[in-house]
This record gives structure tokens, sequence and C-alpha cells, in this order.
């Protein structure tokens, strides 16, 4: 089974036309192209800072989105601020998009808390780490938009490695029953940790959507414009009662899985090489260059905003505060729990009792 | 005798099996080229090929589905949950199929499935990645449960996992993979100490301290410390937490009078609840005091910076002792609240 691979700029930078895109993205100017741009160049580089925190010991871990700035951002400009995101771990590019605070964004990976924002100020859920589970989540959201006749729209970010998981299929079965307005927006990296695509589909995985009754799209993922309109399209259907959407973004992870991996182990140089020619953000500047946008004026502008990013970031990570010990019990449960309240107050008193040693020894 | 870290002993361990056995397959998420995220499986797919070392699909309803049907068709399999958190989405499998059908065939179906999941807390990791989910097992009738706590263990008990008839669980403890330690690999494992027996780890006088897989070190630590106490403790290891195996801990109360149950996972409904129930039913008349529990509290596992102030140290559980002991002490969990 082929699926044609759907672009607007190639890996040189050239614009192409497409049939099935152009028609969503007749508004984009250059100046809004120069607004993608510096959104990629902003997230890669706090994206290479939040790598460099985990490195000095600051942040304990890291999934980097290296490779993948195309793919996030192209989506994650294509919302409304009333639909709904639900994202695997990976997707600081589209949780940059809704506005989460730069401090925000590495407040669970410093190991502080489980939720970096509270998601109904930014209408994105806390990152999913199980795999897949989110799917389920923004099918069922999707179901609510539904009911309150709304034409908002949830989106799910998933890998593909997640298109094993039985919670993915579920979601897609639910979306297509109900016709949810629903977008199962999958990052193909190429890698689910070590394991290469190939082990999770013998085909493009954009090809299952049909099974499901799901229309699809495979896009080239590092193509900012084409992810954007193809995200557009989906979009449409949803708020116009046309039901769920797949789209297969085609992308690669550049880095290690997380801070913690080495990929040397399980992949070659080679096909690393082979990415890094299609870069993302390379190809965009090279098409600003050929339409004369690319003037030191945009370069210093884009460099400033992320330098600004990447020294706000560092500055927001060094200045979160630690929890309190006592944290740890509060909000398990929304009212009182009595054997729960009980843990706590023991625990209260063991904590003081080394104080009460503690300041007896002073005296 | 040979020095291997926790994780080496395991791997000397599968290897050892899938040696013997042509039956033994591995299965698991990156397990192959990788070696696993821990690395327990490091060279057997280059040495064992990838028919018998297998990657998977990311799917662990799927790897316990299959695995099951490995099983019915007279393989062996091991299977590798990457985290304990990722154990809850073949649940399913293992506590409807895996655990029931040798009892829901009259015994013409066996499950010999090993399934290893690393888990516990301590190593400072995100969420979903430090659980303790024994006691959802133990409570599963059809499953065997280990937890072991050194490489020779580790090493021994892989074996005799993998050579049970009956679907075992088999907890690792992931924050001391690299722990070393001793390990006779010549060692025959039909003169081994059988899997669902617990061991003396530090004969003592005063008071019984009983835990598993990751407390144990702890546990031992405690044991040097209350020694300069001058309080013998004796730390028992239990190593299968399905069957518990009473015998030497009502030896062990009979002659001390005295209980401490150990362990990261929450209090509620679990374990510490079972042995303290067990114990008081066998040893009620030799008890001096009643048994305590230290525990993890009843919270999902918190983020990294707080875990030291969910899991049981060497202090909280010296304070368990003292309590046990009639001596002053300050988590006065009877006491507090409501
Ligand atoms: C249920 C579950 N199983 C296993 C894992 C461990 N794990 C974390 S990320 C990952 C790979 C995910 O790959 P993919 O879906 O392609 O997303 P990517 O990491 O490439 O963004 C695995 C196996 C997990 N988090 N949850
Ligand atoms: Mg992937």
């Amino acid at each position: 089974m082929d699926i044609e691979l759907l672009s607007l700029i190639t890996e040189e930078g050239r614009r192409v036309p497409n049939e099935i895109l152009d028609p969503w993205v007749t508004d984009v100017d250059t100046g809004q192209l120069a607004d993608l741009y510096q959104d990629m160049v902003v997230i890669r580089r706090i994206d290479a800072e939040a790598t460099a925190l985990q490195r000095q010991g600051e942040l304990a871990l890291w999934p980097p989105l290296l490779g993948q700035e195309a793919a996030q951002i192209g989506s994650g400009r294509a919302l409304r601020a009333d639909d709904f995101v639900f994202s695997s771990y990976r997707e600081h590019g589209v949780a940059y998009c809704r506005g989460v605070g730069l401090d925000d964004l590495v407040r669970v990976w410093r190991g502080n808390t489980f939720s970096g924002w509270n998601p109904f100020a930014v209408n994105m859920a806390v990152p999913q780490v199980i795999i897949g589970a989110q799917t389920l989540h923004a099918t069922g959201y999707a179901l609510g938009i539904q009911h309150d006749g709304a034409d908002a729209a949830a989106i799910a970010y998933f890998g593909d490695g997640a298109t094993s998981q039985g919670d993915v299929n579920e979601a897609m079965v639910f979306a297509a029953s109900f016709q949810a307005p629903v977008i199962f927006f999958c990052q193909n990296n190429h890698w689910a940790i070590s394991e290469p695509v190939g082990l999770q589909a013998h085909a493009p995985l954009a090809g299952r959507a049909a099974g499901f009754g799901i229309p699809a799209l495979r896009v080239d993922g590092n193509d900012v414009l084409a992810v954007l309109a193809a995200t557009r399209i989906a979009l449409d259907r949803a708020r116009a009662g046309g039901g769920p959407s797949y789209i297969e973004a085609v992308t690669y992870r550049m880095g290690p899985h997380t801070t913690a991996d080495d990929p040397t182990r399980y992949r070659d140089a080679n096909e690393l090489e082979d990415w890094a020619a299609k870069d993302p953000i390379d190809r965009v500047a090279a098409l600003l260059e050929s339409e004369g946008m690319l003037t030191p004026e945009l370069q210093a502008e884009v460099a400033a905003a992320a330098d600004a990013a990447a020294q706000g970031l560092r500055a927001g990570c060094l200045g979160l505060h630690d929890p309190v010990p006592m944290d740890v019990f509060t909000h398990v449960y929304a009212a009182p729990h009595s054997e729960l309240d009980r843990q706590r107050a023991s625990y209260e008193g063991y904590l003081a009792s080394f104080e009460a040693v503690g300041s007896e020894g002073n005296s | 005798m040979s020095v291997l870290t926790f994780g080496q002993a395991i791997n000397a361990g599968l290897r050892k099996a899938m040696d013997q056995d042509p039956k033994v397959v591995l299965m698991g998420e990156d397990i192959g080229k990788l070696g696993g995220v821990f690395r327990i499986t490091d060279g057997l797919q280059k040495d064992f090929g990838a028919h018998r070392v297998i990657d998977t699909p990311l799917a662990e309803a799927g790897i316990l589905g299959t695995a099951v049907g490995l099983a019915y068709r007279g393989y062996r399999p091991v299977v590798e949950i990457q985290f304990d958190g990722f154990v809850y989405p073949a649940f399913d499998q293992i506590v409807c199929q895996v655990a029931k059908l040798h009892y829901r065939t009259r015994g013409a179906v066996s499950m010999p499935l090993t399934i290893r999941v690393p888990f516990g807390g301590g190593i400072g990791s995100p969420e979903h990645h430090s659980e303790s989910p024994e006691a959802y097992f133990t409570h599963t009738s059809g499953l065997r449960v280990i937890s072991v706590s050194n490489p020779q263990d580790a090493y021994t008990m892989i074996q005799q996992a993998i050579a049970s008839n009956d679907p075992v669980v088999f907890f690792e403890p992931k924050r001391r993979y690299h722990t070393k330690g001793e390990v006779d690999e010549e060692a025959e494992l039909s003169t081994a100490l059988p899997m669902g027996r617990a061991r003396v780890a530090v004969e003592g006088t005063d008071a019984t301290l009983v835990t598993y897989g990751p407390l144990v070190p702890t546990a031992l630590d405690a044991a040097t410390a209350a020694l300069d106490d001058g309080v013998s403790l004796e730390v028992i290891d239990l190593r299968s937490l399905s069957p518990l195996d009473y015998e030497p801990l009502v030896a062990s109360v009979r002659k001390t009078g005295r209980l401490v149950i150990a362990h990261e996972a929450a209090q509620s409904g679990g374990l510490g609840a079972e042995i303290a129930a067990g114990i008081t039913e066998r040893c009620f008349e030799y008890l001096e005091a009643p048994p305590i529990r230290v525990t993890g509290f009843d919270i999902p596992y918190p983020p990294s910076k707080l875990e030291t102030h969910h899991l049981p140290d060497l202090d909280r559980i010296l304070d368990g002792v003292d309590h046990v002991l009639g001596r002053p002490y300050a988590f006065r969990a009877q006491e507090a609240g409501a």
C-alpha cells in the first residue's frame, strides 16, 4: 500500500503546489511564514536549553523534540484557543503554542510536580506518559463538545509506537462510531525508543485510518506549511460535523528518546545524516531567503527571541520552589479521607519530632 | 564465584535458562538491540537470535496475550514489562487469562510464564515509573509472586521462576540493579533454596523485621544500626510474596515476640496487612506488642523531589522497631487523627 506524502515546501526550500493542501494556506504570506520560522527556532532553542539543564543536573529527565519542530508548530498554530489538546510527553512545541509558561514547561521534568500547568488555563491536558491513553481522552472530550453543540475540536498527539496500543485503536473505533470532532495526530518520528516504526506497522500508518472509516492525510512532518494545511483540513471537518480525521506527520526523532537514552546502541548514523538534510527549519530559511525575506533584521529578531526564551527557561527552571514534604498528601482526594488524614497527621508528628530533637540540641 | 551486579545476575540466569531449554523465549519492548532500558537482556538477542529474544510492538496487553498463546503451544515465555507502571494495560490478560487457565482447564493447560517487572521507587523517575503493584498480584489466585533482593537470589530465582509450571510475577527492585554481590553460577537449582521459601537474612532475638525486594538492604542496615543501640534484630527476606512462607516467620516471632513489617507499597490492603493478620493468627499468645507496619503512604507515588517522604527509610524502620520494643517513638500511627 502506497499513500502519497503531501508537501508544500521541499527539502531544498522550494514552494511546490499541492491541490489538496494549497487552498488551506492561501492566507499565509511570507510574514506569517517568518512567524512560523521564528516559532520553530525558538522551540528548538528551548529544547536545547532544557537538554543542557538536564545535563547540568537541574532537570531529572528531558524528552527532546529535536527534528519535530514543524510537526508541532504547524499543527499547534492551526488550533483555536477553545480547541483542546491531549498530548504525549514530547509535545513541548505544542505546549508553547498553547501559551504554556517557560517555567511550566520544565516543572514536571525537574521532579517538582506531575502537572506543569492547569489544563483549563491553556486548554491542553497534562502530558501523558502512559502510551496512547490520551487518544481515548481526546475522543471523550470531543464527544462532550459534540453534546454541547460547540464547534471546537479535540486533538490527540501520539507517536508511531503508540499506534500499537489497544487504547489508540479503541479511540478510533469510538471516534468513528460517534463521528466525534477529534483529530488523531500521529507524529511518526520513526522510532519508539529503540524500536523502528517497521516493527509497529508493515504499511504506512496513515493507511490504518481507512479501516476505521476515518479519513487520513499523510504529510511531510518536516514541512510546517503542509502540517498547518493538513491540520486546518481536519479542524474544518471537525467543526462542520464531519467527524474524526487522522494525520500522519512523517518526521524524525533527531535526538535520543530521552536524555537517559543512548541511540548509538541501536541506530545508524547514516539515517541521522539523511534526515539532517530534511531539516524543518533549514528549508523554511531557504524559502524565506529565496523570497528575499531572510533579512539581517529578521535574523536578529529571531535570534533575540530564541535567546530570550532560553534565558527565560533557565531562570524559570532555577527559580522553581521545591515542593514541601506535606505536599505528598494533598489532592489525593477531593474530600477528606479518614485513613489518609490519619497518615498525614502521623507523618507531620514524625517530622516535627526531628525538629524537636534539633532544637533541643541547640539549646 | 563471580561478582555480578543485580542486573548482570538476572542476565546470567536468563542466559542459562535459555541455554538449557529451547522453549524459553524472551519478549518485551526494547529488549533486543538495546538490551532493555535497564540492559537486563544485554547481548541475549545477539547470542540467541531475534526469534528467541523478541522485540515486541508497543502493546503490553498484546505481549501478555501472545505469551498466553505461545504457552498454549508449549513455549515458556519470559516477558519483560519495561516499568512497573506499564503492567496495567496487561492486567486483564494476567488476571483473567494467565492466572486462571490452569484452573479453568482442570490442569490441561499450564501457563509457565515469567513476568519480569522492575518495580519500586528511589531512582528519581517521572510518573508511572516507581510503582509497587505487588499486592494486586498477590491478591490474584493462580499467580506466584516473587521479589528478589540480592544478585545470588536474582540469578537462582529467575531460573526457578522460568522452570515453574505456574505463572510467576517476578518483581525486580530497580533501584538495586547496580548493587554488586557474589554469585555462584555453578550452583545447582535442585539444591538451591526453593523459590517459595523465605530466608532469615540476619539472626536476632529482640524483634523481627520482615521485608522483601528493595528494602532488604535497608533492613540489613537497620539491623546493624540497632545493634549499636543494643538491640538485636532478626531480619527476614520474604523472597516469595505468594505463597508467603510462614515457617521462619512464625519461628522468629515466637522467639522475639515483636514484629515490624516494611514495604514501599501503600499500606491499606497491602502485604503488611496480610502478614500481620497471618502472624496474629499463628502467634497471638507470643506477641508482646501489636505488629507494626512501616510502609509507603496511601498516596499515588509522588513526584521525584518528594519520594524520600514516601519511601520508608532507615529512620522510619528504626522508629517502628522502637515502637514494638515499647521505647519512645515518633511515628504515632495508631493514635494520630480519627
Ligand atoms: C504503556 C506504556 N508502555 C511503555 C512505556 C515506555 N515507553 C515510553 S516512551 C516509549 C516509546 C514511545 O514511542 P512513540 O509512541 O513512537 O513516541 P515517541 O517517544 O517516539 O515520541 C515507550 C515504550 C510507556 N510509557 N507506557
Ligand atoms: Mg516515535
